[in-house]
């Protein structure tokens, strides 16, 4: 029964947002509010439906019911409890059920919370929430059925990807989906304040704050991907620009770019066409991604389906940016701007720098993901451009994007005064200066590494300036230093907030530098009892152990682990084989420290269990990027509570 | 706008342009196959060569780690040479895609190696079968 209820409630619910979008649509035009009702009624419903069929697909994975071909093909009865709840997204179809909830989620948020701040946007935000949750709802009904039933239904399922097999797998798609889903919030009011020609600031301060909401979400699942990846695929590293994380990336670069620009807009009325365009450009990289993992279009690591997905996501992309297109071209009159470029020397073009940049980030990411495409159509010729490519590009405006976020949030608005630039840069910079000699003389010699810290450095000092400054106005006038502190935080949450973010950035930064300039690794096959040595570790082999676990089979390699003389103590990288994999999947051992890492991966062994081969990986400052991350998040939960200014 | 605002533009833009433009000649790697790669081997660029791994010609010297094999398209042979353990999936008679340069010696120096992997994501034939004979030498007493 399951397979065909499920297809019901998504048909059911494929003709309530049909109906939503006709009547939030009919409802803009004429003003009629029975009209609107009816539309939010449709969003409450399809909400209620949507829960409905993801509830169904997880109890048809709890109860292993293989007569859904879906669930056939993602666990089987060996698969333990929680990986058989996070099975249900670990494929398209299920990832698409969630995708859609999330999505008919935040659109329950939008009629739940906007109704009244926003009369004459909310019709068409409506429609525009609607029309992307048809598209999703067409998808799940015709291209990719989650429900679709298997006759004669198997006595056992396939079984899920051996490498989901991780915790990661619960906090990492629901925290990049939500991200991915969230833009559809700040792109709705962007086509709504189009069309109803309100282009004026209300659509921004209703939008920024969905817009952080989305962020956080988004740089959450970039982070958590980061850690899966380091954890789980044995290669020691964290981002290797494969295609699948660029299309994660891109998205937040605009978004990013947004969250500056906005500023700009409120302060000085300037930029409006191109923070519309900045939304409607986020959101299409959403699509634009989702097309790109979906469609197995670009080879990737992420061994997803293949399909005519891709051809409903391009459609659906064209379909968006044409229709913006015209949007922003009929509204180009009401989108010019009011305020000027006064100065080269100001904040306004340190923001204009900053977007400038982080643009450019998001075109060299997008042209070297699609290069290899674009040069097998265009000549015929096989190219793939890999992260030697892309470090080139983008480390430089890596640098430049760390510059300005010490320029940028203390730089005078309009024209900087050679007093303002003294009073607020000559400390930082002649500490950045300091910091690099200091660091030259300990021995730094890589002039990329030797940069990166001194600007660190910089940045830091241009926030302890601003953050000492407001604390002793606040403790002048009698306040004590916590409260001081924590008013500081509290009131002005959007600034300060902003700056946490910028500190967490800045401690990726230094994880990234220390990594890519310090890291060593060696690779060894010893024989048991053999010992070798790799920064101050010593590892002896002593030897292979298997285990049977309930869906695998494991090779234990022993290493006894010294340090500079202490006590050894055991690590145990694994391989495991999976019956349904034709590949063993690594499992690496680690001991995660503030300095350095110890990452070992068990390679090539001897089926008498003698002789192993093993990857010693030192990996330093890895771990800075982890307490980085929670950092960026802790900032930006700031920045998205409300202010509370002082009455 | 401002004349020093598009000149300032103009010149991120190329400088942009610029590094795209070197990014791409100096770190693109081109996807060769033995005939292409012997017809014309360029010394020191970057390749990615792609070929079957010729049955018997497999070594691999787990002490000093040298793996040594030959990829062939069925008209030419290149012989490959890389320092490290072998991807799980490689193997004689399968495909497989490694990247590295042509050395001046006159065989191919990868610096890594990736097995073809099938489409398909299901067990191979005798993936069960494998496993178990693997489970039981290991559990054996030794």
């Amino acid at each position: 029964m399951t397979p065909e209820l499920g297809q019901g409630i998504l048909l059911v619910a494929l003709g309530l947002t049909l109906w939503g979008v006709a009547a939030a649509t009919a409802g803009g035009r004429t003003g009629r509010p029975a009209l609107v009702e009816s539309a939010q009624h449709a969003v409450v419903g399809v909400f209620a439906l949507l829960t409905l069929a993801f509830a169904l697909l997880v109890y048809a994975f709890l109860t292993f019911d293989f007569s859904v071909r879906y669930v056939a093909l993602n666990t089987n009865l060996g698969t333990p409890f929680y990986y058989r709840i996070t099975g249900v997204w670990g494929a398209l179809e299920g990832s698409l059920v969630l995708w859609a909830w999330m999505l008919g989620l935040y659109s329950l948020i939008v009629v739940l919370g906007q109704r009244e701040r926003a009369r004459e946007l909310y019709p068409w935000v409506l429609a525009v929430m609607l029309v992307v949750l048809t598209f999703f709802l067409l998808v799940m009904t015709v291209a990719a059925p989650p429900f679709t039933r298997l006759t004669p239904a198997p006595a056992n399922g396939r079984g899920l990807n051996p490498l989901l097999e991780d915790t990661g797998m619960i906090t990492h798609p629901i925290a990049l989906y939500l991200g991915f889903t969230g833009f559809t919030v700040p792109f709705a009011f962007a086509i709504a304040a189009l069309v109803t020609s309100r282009v004026g600031d209300t659509w921004i301060t209703l939008t920024r704050r969905w817009t952080i909401i989305a962020w956080y979400f988004l740089s959450l699942g970039l982070l958590i991907g980061g850690w899966w990846s380091y954890h789980v695929l044995g290669w020691g590293g964290y981002w290797a620009w494969d295609p699948v994380e660029n299309a994660a990336f891109m998205p937040w670069l605009t978004g990013t770019a947004f969250l500056h620009s906005v500023m700009i807009q409120e302060r000085r009325r300037m930029l409006k066409l191109w923070n519309i365009t900045l939304v409607i450009l986020t959101f299409s990289l959403t699509m634009f991604g989702t097309f790109l993992t979906r469609s197995g279009v670009i080879a990737s690591v992420h061994a997803f389906t293949q399909g005519t997905v891709g051809v409903f996501f391009l459609a659906f992309l064209a379909l968006v940016v044409l229709a913006s297109l015209v949007l922003l071209s009929w509204r180009w009159y009401a989108l010019r701007a009011q305020g000027q470029l006064d100065s080269v020397v100001s904040r306004e073009s340190a923001f204009l720098l900053n977007n400038l940049l982080l643009v450019a980030v998001t075109f060299t990411v997008f042209f070297g993901t699609v290069f290899p495409l674009l040069a097998e159509a265009v000549r015929g010729v096989k190219v793939s451009v890999g992260a030697p490519f892309f470090n080139q590009v983008n480390v430089p405006l890596f640098l430049g994007l760390v510059f300005l976020m010490g320029v940028g949030p203390l730089i005078a608005w309009r024209r900087a005064s050679p007093e303002n630039l003294r009073r607020n840069f000559l400390v930082p910079v002649a500490l950045g200066a300091v910091g690099a000699a200091v660091f030259f003389l300990l021995g730094v010699r890589s002039a990329l590494a030797v940069l990166a810290l001194a600007l660190t450095l910089f940045v830091a000092a241009t926030i302890g300036l601003d953050v000492s400054r407001a604390t002793r106005a606040r403790l002048r006038a009698g306040e004590s230093l916590f409260p001081a502190l924590g008013g500081l935080l509290l009131r002005h949450n959007r600034r300060y907030g902003g700056f946490v973010v910028h500190l967490g950035i800045l401690l990726i930064v230094v994880g990234v530098t220390g990594s890519q300039a310090w890291s060593v690794q060696r690779e060894s096959t010893l024989a048991v009892g053999e010992t070798t040595e790799l920064a101050g570790y010593r590892l002896r082999f002593d030897g292979l152990r298997a285990n049977e676990e309930s869906n695998h089979f494991k090779v234990v390699g022993r290493f006894s682990v010294s340090r500079n003389g202490s006590p050894p103590a055991l690590m145990e990288p694994t391989k495991k084989f999976y019956p349904q994999e034709t590949t063993p999947i690594a499992g690496v051992d680690y001991w995660l420290g503030f300095w350095e890492d110890l990452y070992l991966v068990l390679g090539d062994f001897t089926r008498d269990g003698r002789q192993a081969t093993v990857k010693v990986q030192v990996n330093r400052l890895v771990t800075w990027i982890w307490i980085g991350g929670f950092v960026l998040t802790l900032g930006a939960a700031l920045a998205i509570l409300p202010e509370r200014r002082k009455p | 706008m401002k004349p020093k605002f598009v000149f300032g533009g103009l010149v991120i833009v190329l400088a942009l342009a610029y590094l795209i433009y070197s990014g791409v000649t100096q770190s693109a790697v081109y996807f060769v196959t033995p005939s292409e790669l012997t017809a014309a081997p360029v010394a020191g660029k970057a390749y990615r060569l792609g070929g079957l791994v010729t049955p018997g010609s497999l070594s691999w010297e787990p002490k000093t780690l040298d793996l040594r094999f030959v990829l062939t398209d069925g008209k030419s042979t290149v012989a490959v040479r890389h320092k490290g353990t072998a991807p799980d999936l490689f193997g004689e008679g399968r495909g497989a895609v490694v990247e590295g340069s042509w050395a001046p010696e006159g065989y191919f120096k990868a610096t890594l190696i990736m097995a073809k992997h099938s489409e398909e994501y299901q067990a191979p034939a005798d993936g069960e079968a494998g496993y178990r004979e693997l489970m039981r030498s290991l559990q054996a007493p030794q």
